[in-house]
């Protein structure tokens, strides 16, 4: 086999917004000239000192960057392998590492002079984060929520409505997270003058996907500088949860290029890969073009998407972002899956020997961790994505425990 | 007949009889094949000048409510590519003259094949495509194919079209231009007369493409106002919801379904040529 490797894992995506055959800007012509607009913009902000320093303050004094880099000794112990570290980002002002992007693009709606903004939600975490820095900088804020979704997370729509975002439920579909993208541009489509589409994930047409994984690429740049002060070296393995993909890719992003490092990107395996109901898209799916991006996707013979299914409502998305379908591809990221059970079972264990509640997402990537930390040798090290808390899935996992609250 | 001859004989046609032409869309197997299928050989003598018909997807992000309806009802009904292709053959084997394009999404084309669809579609007796996820920016992946197959490609033109961005839009156009008459998704605001008149001067001005206008329109007068400037006006929303109103509880075709939608595209079809009349007197 000839040797295909790039010279950098981390140089794309192209000028057509591409990482190798996904990416892309597959959307209609109302949005082309706004996402033109969107890139230029972006790319002047970034080479752009001044706004790197008020995202920089606010990363600091409004999120509680950075977090910290922990290790997790009882769990280390009771798995009897490897070092099991956690970057914290479950600590972030809204409780997930949503919000390192949300700033990041809402100080960018500012400068464009965009008044309105829109997003999607799932879960519901990147709803609220949107709706924090909203009410924050004085934003008119819109987001659409499937009606499944509203009805599953409560206390998150309570949340963003508190904040005073205005929440859509959306009935057309599967009335889940595509859904609520789909009404998401449409809004858009209709709104172009004054409304900025905020995306929660590294997904949809280019620049979002380079956008989100920038504004997120804070989570590797410091976990890679806390575990060398930790451990005098660079982790063995990363492992990050995955929905669309972005708190994966903001950790792993920095490491792209550091051979050694292992990275395994964890999608829901939901209630088992071969019942079909699942959320794995590089694991369960294939490249096809959905959302403004090509990509793997959960679709039917026909091209036809199909409904994703996860305990954990913000893993529940039938795609992945573009750029971890190419690392996917080269073989640069491992991608497996874990399971509901699994991901329940990594929940209560994580509460109980680390006083630590993750949320359903990250629970993935410990169920992973779980597994993997036992094989290998006590003085390797795992670090692993903390990104969210688990606050608002309690009354989920109860319901899943049998427990009545 | 080549495609692309079809598509340009028939504005040929339209511009020697000094009137727009009226360009209808239906979902393919809505509300299931049978009846979709009579449905799309009785719009030409209905007054259908130009057929689009629609490749039913999941998630149509440029469609309205209507439209994401009529694609539910198709799915729902078992419509897949392959069925859409044999509906126009049937099509073709009694009307070999009516320009026929299918207008859809990317994702099942793709999956589909993008050679194996251009060569059945050929094949089957289409003459353009309306692919909305589809821009310049992307042309390599189905618009030169599919000009090198013989298919017309459709762009659509916008109100965020602006004069920079306009001959990116035109470059690989053909057959005719798609002018969008909202910034908006199908089937749901009303088209601004005055800002459309302006915008197809415009382009007028930098394409010799005839331009078919459409997404706001919904009734005969709407129609008979766009046909004064524009060389056809498509209208696709009002028809399907022809279609979902003449349906039974169980969503279910009635004896009225084919007369419904039928009978508006006459009524359409009358109100245009009447305005065109009075325009030409």
């Amino acid at each position: 086999m000839t040797d295909t490797r790039p010279n950098s894992y981390a140089a794309g995506p192209d000028e057509h917004g591409r990482f190798g055959i996904h990416g892309g800007r597959f959307v209609a012509e109302t949005l082309m000239p706004l996402i033109l607009q969107l890139e230029r913009a972006y790319e002047e902000a970034r080479a752009d000192p001044a706004f790197q320093e008020e995202l920089d303050g606010l990363l600091k004094h409004y999120v509680g960057r950075p977090s910290p880099l922990y290790f997790a000794e009882r769990l280390t112990a009771h798995l009897g392998g490897a070092k099991v570290y956690f970057k914290r980002d479950e600590l972030n002002h809204t409780g997930a590492h949503k919000i390192n992007n949300v700033l990041g693009q809402i100080l960018l709606a500012k400068r464009m002079g965009k008044t309105r903004i829109i997003a999607e939600t799932g879960a519901g975490q990147h709803g609220v984060a949107t709706a924090t820095a909203c009410a924050r900088f004085g934003l008119d804020c819109v987001v659409y929520m499937g009606e499944v979704d509203v009805a599953r997370q409560q206390p998150n729509v309570f949340r963003m409505k508190l904040l005073g975002a205005e929440v859509i439920p959306v009935a057309s579909g599967s009335r889940t997270l595509k859904d609520a993208l789909n009404e998401a541009l449409r809004d858009w489509v209709a709104n172009v003058e004054n409304t900025f589409y905020c995306i929660g994930t590294v997904a949809g047409p280019h620049p979002y996907p380079v956008m989100v994984r920038d504004f997120q690429a804070i989570i590797g740049r410091e976990a890679k500088e806390q575990i060398v002060q930790a451990e005098g070296r660079l982790p063995d393995v990363l492992v990050a949860a995955i929905g669309g993909g972005s708190n994966a890719m903001g950790l792993f992003y920095p490491f792209l290029d550091d051979e050694d490092v292992r990275m395994i990107g964890v999608e829901a395996a939901g209630r088992g890969i071969e019942t079909g109901q699942h959320a794995a898209s590089i694991t369960g799916g294939k490249p096809g073009v959905l959302h403004g991006n090509r990509t793997y996707l959960l679709m039917d013979d026909e091209g036809q998407i199909t409904e994703a299914h996860s305990i954990s409502a913000g893993l529940d998305y039938p795609g992945i972002g573009p750029e971890h379908s190419w690392l996917h591809d080269v073989g640069r990221v491992d991608y497996v899956a874990a399971t509901d059970s699994e991901a329940l079972e990594a929940f209560q264990l994580c509460s109980k020997l680390e006083g630590i509640i993750p949320a359903l997402e990250p629970a993935h990537a410990l169920a992973h961790v779980m597994k993997m930390a036992p094989e290998m040798d006590k003085d390797e090290i795992v670090v692993m994505n903390m990104c969210g808390r688990g606050d608002k899935d309690i009354f989920a996992v109860a319901e899943h425990l049998g427990v009545k609250l | 007949m080549s495609g692309a001859a079809r598509i340009d004989r028939r504005f040929a046609a339209l511009k020697a009889q000094g009137r727009a032409g009226l360009v209808t869309f239906v979902t393919a197997g809505d509300p299931d094949y049978a009846t979709s299928l009579e449905i799309l050989h009785a719009l030409p003598a209905a007054g259908a000048d130009i057929i689009e018909l629609g490749m039913p997807f999941t998630d149509p992000m440029a469609d309205g409510p209507a439209i994401q309806l009529a694609s539910e009802r198709a799915l729902k009904a078992g419509q897949t590519m392959a069925k859409t292709l044999d509906m126009v053959r049937d099509f073709r084997r009694r009307d070999n003259d009516t320009p026929l394009v299918l207008m859809g999404y990317y994702n099942p084309l793709y999956v589909y094949g993008n050679e194996r669809f251009l060569s059945d579609a050929k094949e089957a007796g289409v003459d353009g495509l309306i692919i909305v996820d589809l821009p310049p920016e992307e042309d390599a992946e189905l618009c030169l194919p599919a000009k090198r197959a013989g298919l017309d490609f459709i762009r659509l033109a916008t109100p965020t079209t602006d004069a920079q961005r306009l001959p990116a839009v035109l470059a690989n156009a053909s057959g005719f231009l798609y002018y969008v008459s909202i910034t908006g998704v199908t089937g749901t605001r009303e088209p601004d007369f005055t800002a459309v008149a302006a915008a197809l001067e415009n382009i007028r001005a930098r394409t010799e493409l005839p331009i078919a206008v459409g997404f706001g329109v919904k009734s005969p007068p709407q129609a008979a106002t766009l046909a004064r400037g524009a060389d056809a006006v498509v209208v696709g929303s009002a028809l399907v919801s022809a279609i979902a109103t003449s349906l039974d509880e169980a969503g279910r075709a009635t004896a009225g379904t084919v007369g419904a939608v039928t009978g508006l595209v006459a009524r359409l079809a009358a109100a245009m040529r009447a305005e065109q009349g009075a325009k030409g007197s």
